[in-house]
């Protein structure tokens, strides 16, 4: 399952990169264009090498590649609701 | 559908059709002349390992025929790279297969347990193993869909 809290711009840092395609973007990360498109769709989170790599590829700093949103982040939810219960 | 998906679908049905050839000669040959040879442990022991390397045998030939076919119809290679979502996704497959064959087990187990012959056992036994197998490709193709 996608995770939401997790999101990139795989999609707009090829297009910035001389519309370079998937299967470049593949090569260059030794990884299969079906795990790029899987990443661009947002079906699949990367490891930290990975999304590093990806990111080096692009020569931008990792969090213009990947963003995390904690307020989707069901782990953080799930604390607030324990606490405010507790309270 | 990528190329690993169709792999994986195509795998999946020469798998069964392995498995239901296999099982009907074995029954035609060997059990109808001689319906007693269900409850012998060597007859099934002996059909059992003759299994291994036809099932071995059968995926190598459905790989290439599968490279081939894919070449023909779509003038691509396969992608020989296994990179760590394959992994991922293979990793959490076999997790199921496992799970679904120690339960077969512990059916197989039962059956001896409550007295019942040796050959319902040995049935649990292959069918439990068919089924994990089969479920573990399943996984793999829903995985590849579906993402995770």
């Amino acid at each position: 399952m996608a995770k939401e809290f997790i999101s990139n711009t795989i999609r707009k840092q090829r297009f910035m990169n001389d519309e370079m395609t998937q299967q470049q973007l593949a090569d260059a990360v030794s990884v299969s264009r079906q795990t790029i498109v899987a990443m661009e769709k947002d079906k699949y989170s990367p490891s930290l090498e990975l999304a590093f790599r990806i990111a080096h590829v692009f020569k931008v700093p990792f969090d213009e590649v990947f963003q995390y949103d904690a307020e989707k982040d069901p782990l953080w939810t799930r604390k607030k609701k324990r606490e405010t219960v507790q309270k | 559908m990528h190329n690993k998906e169709k792999n994986t679908l195509f795998t999946l049905v020469i798998s069964i059709l392995v498995m239901i050839v296999y099982a009907t000669i074995i029954y035609q040959k060997k059990v109808v002349p001689d319906p007693a040879v269900i409850n012998d442990l060597q007859f099934w022991g002996k059909y059992f390992i003759l299994f291994i390397p036809i099932a071995i045998g059968s995926m190598i030939v459905s790989y290439i025929l599968f490279a081939i076919i894919n070449k023909i119809v779509t003038k691509e290679d396969l992608e020989d790279v296994q990179d760590e979502r394959d992994k991922l996704i293979e990793l959490r497959s076999i997790r199921i297969s496992h799970w679904i064959f120690t339960f077969g087990f512990l059916l197989a187990m039962g059956s001896q347990a409550l007295g019942m012959e040796i050959w319902v056992m040995m049935v649990t036994l292959i069918v439990s193993g068919m089924v994990s197998s089969l479920v573990s490709e399943l996984a793999k193709f829903i995985m590849y869909r579906r993402g995770f």
